[in-house]
């Protein structure tokens, strides 16, 4: 999905976030005014310059007036909208979902190359998870270490599809896509070949730049050296868009 | 083609079997096929030969009570399945006494009487050519009054006219949401643009429901009908009807329905001789239960992994490929024919306050009387269970309804009394649904019931949204652990917090009424999850 392009005519409404009284062109989601504004709001799916996903769930906010949370990544602003973003309530649900995505894979932070530079770990710590209270999975995944240049570890996956979306969207090549069902899902290159014999992987890297966690990274790694460069992303993303 | 032209044709198509005294007809849906009703329907055959001119077999859609197929009715040509003999559990060592009974006495030891309350307190609306018409007949629709709504819509009304009687009739969506048909319809024929779509949601996949199957099967065309006047109010050419290919019956009716109803002139281009054209394609489901969730269901017919995407915005803004979207299930789409024709206050003198006309539900379980029912909006659910139903069978005693399949919950004896409509229902801690019902008696575990929910989707669960994809999984393992004994009240209390932040955070509706069955049988079934705890007593 391309970002949408601005209409003509846009109009700037305020709102508040936090009792802050912010402004915001109306076609900008509750996230992006966020971040401009350097409100904090957890997300591990979104990016800039990607399309929005919307599969996390870390972004949760309430709106006054609204029964239902809504995704701050997907929501647009409106005027006079008022949202709350790090209630008491909201804090609780993303700390059982961080939990969550720990336990459903072999998450091992002391061993993995992304140590100390992973977006999963941060999470755990800004959310407070000091412990998991759900029973881990403990299923094995497969390692595909088949690219000369990168590997694919699915045991540090959190299935968040940036990967998919950069190759699609930013790449053009569409190496990634998702197999599976519910838990059992994958990503996988090409029709769930060795990343190695793809086709249409141009070996640009992008996916590994902007995977969260160690699942997706450079090969000759070790623990703790994997640190990631996602400031291309906005850059290359407004550019194309540009054309 | 006006009305006057369609009488005409009907009245042709009718005079085609002016020979004809008596039909007798066969149940030919899914069920009663599944306990041999081909081989009744043959040996009738076989046995009439090319005696008894004035007698025809004949075979149709369901009559209702699956749990008694194959069944049969002898009928004079005219009557309703009220005003005819109805023979059960048929053989095909059975034909030659049932034709031999046909215009004299009926065969006593096969009778299953028609003025039992199952068929007596049902209004049939929806059902009223099923179980009577050919659903292979395109003839035999239009015979029946088929396509005069549509005409009516076409050359007497225009588009405004046909939003006007949708939402006078008050009929609200019948997949489950039960969100206002006129207030869609409406939406989506403000919205500008050149391209709109119409999309029938025929993707039933409840454990326990077959409604839209049955209507698929008995009277394919009505939908059909349907769904073009839908397309006429709301400004679309094109429609596509989402059929999961479990259903192949269904689906193969529908095309031989679309093919029919094109060469007569009422699909393609230019339909009843007016400017309309509408195209009607159907789409195969592959067998995910989450694609009948409405963005889930338009990115398959795209091509695309069946997903939902966060709404708004709504199909009826942005919906296949972008453009707007009318979607509605298969028994809304069955509901327009009768409104255009009889006017929307006519169906809104139907049903309760702010659930209008009737409503078709699937009972299964543990009741007498398994099958297909339609009553009107605000029937009790002890007139559904006890009277229609019959019953618990066996001498059992009554412990649950089930409704709303996996978005549901069970609604347990105190609460029977209440009328069924969308919002007494959602008071209860459940939900209309599509129209599923299964019945629960004594021996019935609710914690079972509630892992068997969750294991469902659980396996059903896209993936896409953490909440939903670890939630299920965990909750489920925990409702795995009740059952056996080996939780303990930290994990019941876990399993209640689970339930919380699924609902409350998950991306679509699969996710976010995943925690129903479990918080329904927890807010009236407790007990039975405190006895399974672990090491303490009554396990």
């Amino acid at each position: 999905m391309p970002l949408p392009v601005t209409p003509p005519n846009i109009r700037v409404v305020t709102l508040k976030i936090d009792d802050q009284d912010l402004s915001a062109r109306e076609d900008e989601t509750i996230i992006e005014v966020c971040r401009e504004n350097a409100i904090p709001i957890p997300s591990l799916c979104y990016l800039d310059g990607l399309s929005v996903w919307g599969g996390c769930r870390l972004c949760m906010v309430e709106i006054a007036g609204q029964g239902r949370l809504a995704a701050a990544c997907s929501t647009r602003v409106t005027e006079g909208m008022e949202v709350r973003t790090s209630t008491e309530r909201l804090q609780r649900y993303r700390r059982t979902i961080v939990e969550m995505l720990f336990a459903e894979r072999n998450h091992v932070c002391s061993v993995c190359v992304s140590n100390g530079h992973c977006e999963l770990q941060t999470m755990g710590q800004s959310c407070g998870v000091d412990h998991v209270r759900v029973p881990y999975r403990q299923t094995p995944y497969p390692v595909d270490s088949s690219h000369e240049m990168f590997r694919l570890d699915h045991n540090r996956c959190i299935l968040c599809t940036r990967c998919v979306r950069v190759c699609d969207e930013i790449e053009g090549a569409h190496t990634w896509d998702v197999m599976g069902r519910g838990s059992d899902c994958r990503v996988i290159t090409d029709l769930a070949l060795p990343w190695g014999e793809s086709e249409t992987c141009t070996s640009c890297g992008k996916c590994v730049q902007v995977c969260p966690t160690g699942a997706l990274v450079k090969q000759g790694t070790s623990a703790g050296e994997m640190v990631k460069d996602q400031h291309f992303l906005p850059i290359l993303a407004r550019r194309r868009h540009a054309r | 083609m006006h009305l006057e032209e369609l009488a005409e044709k009907a009245a042709e198509f009718k005079a085609e079997d002016a020979h004809v005294e008596h039909e007798v007809r066969v149940c030919m849906a899914a069920s009663c096929q599944s306990s041999g009703a081909a081989q009744v329907m043959d040996a009738l055959d076989k046995a009439k030969g090319d005696g008894q001119p004035a007698c025809k077999v004949k075979g149709v859609g369901c009559m209702g009570l699956c749990s008694a197929g194959p069944l049969v009715a002898v009928a004079d040509k005219e009557a309703d399945l009220a005003g005819s003999v109805l023979y059960r559990d048929v053989a095909p060592e059975d034909a030659a006494d049932i034709l031999g009974s046909v215009g004299g006495s009926p065969v006593e030891r096969l009778r299953c009487p028609t003025d039992q309350p199952f068929f007596a307190r049902q209004r049939k609306i929806v059902l009223e050519n099923s179980g009577i018409i050919d659903p292979n007949s395109f003839k035999g629709y239009v015979a029946a009054g088929g396509y005069a709504s549509l005409v009516q819509a076409l050359s007497e009304m225009t588009p405004a006219d046909v939003l006007r009687e949708i939402t006078a009739s008050g009929l609200r969506g019948r997949g489950g949401g039960g969100y206002p048909t006129g207030l869609k319809w409406s939406t989506v024929a403000k919205m500008p643009g050149e391209q709109k779509y119409v999309i029938c949601n025929a993707d039933e996949g409840d454990p326990g429901a077959f409604m839209d199957r049955a209507v698929l099967e008995s009277d394919p065309h009505r939908v059909l009908e349907g769904m073009a006047i839908a397309a006429y109010a709301v400004g679309a050419s094109k429609a596509y009807i989402y059929v999961r290919a479990e259903y192949p019956l269904a689906v193969e009716r529908l095309q031989n329905a679309i093919r029919k109803a094109k060469r007569a002139g009422f699909l393609g281009n230019k339909i009843a001789d007016t400017q309309f054209s509408f195209e009607v394609e159907i789409r195969l489901g592959a067998g995910a239960f989450v694609c009948g969730e409405e963005t889930a269901l338009m990115a398959s017919i795209e091509g695309l992994r069946g997903q939902p995407r966060p709404r708004p915005p709504y199909p009826a803004e942005s919906g296949l490929w972008g453009c707007p979207t009318l979607i509605n299930n298969v028994e809304s789409f069955a509901n327009i024919a009768p409104i255009v024709r009889e006017g929307g206050d006519w169906f809104a003198s139907i049903g309760t306050e702010k659930s209008k006309g009737t409503k078709v539900f699937a009972l299964a379980g543990k009741i007498a009387n398994t099958g297909l029912i339609e009553v009107p909006m605000g029937t009790t659910l002890r007139d559904i269970i006890e009277v229609i139903g019959g019953g618990i069978p066996d001498g059992k005693t009554f412990k649950a309804v089930q409704t709303g399949g996996p978005s549901g919950g069970c609604i347990p004896e105190a609460h029977l009394d209440m009328p069924v409509d969308y919002d007494s229902l959602k008071t209860l801690g459940t939900m209309m649904g599509s129209g599923g019902m299964i019945v629960m008696d004594e021996t019935s575990s609710m914690v079972d019931v509630a892992r068997y929910f969750m294991e469902f989707c659980m396996t059903e669960s896209c993936g896409k949204c953490v909440p939903c994809r670890t939630g299920t999984y965990q909750m489920h393992g925990i409702l795995d652990k009740l059952t056996k004994s080996q939780a303990s009240r930290d994990d019941l209390a876990l399993l209640e917090d689970l339930c919380e932040v699924v609902q409350a955070t998950s991306l679509c509706g699969l996710g976010q009424t995943a925690p129903n069955p479990v918080l329904s049988t927890l807010r009236y079934f407790r007990q039975e999850y405190e006895e399974k705890l672990q090491g303490e007593t009554g396990a």
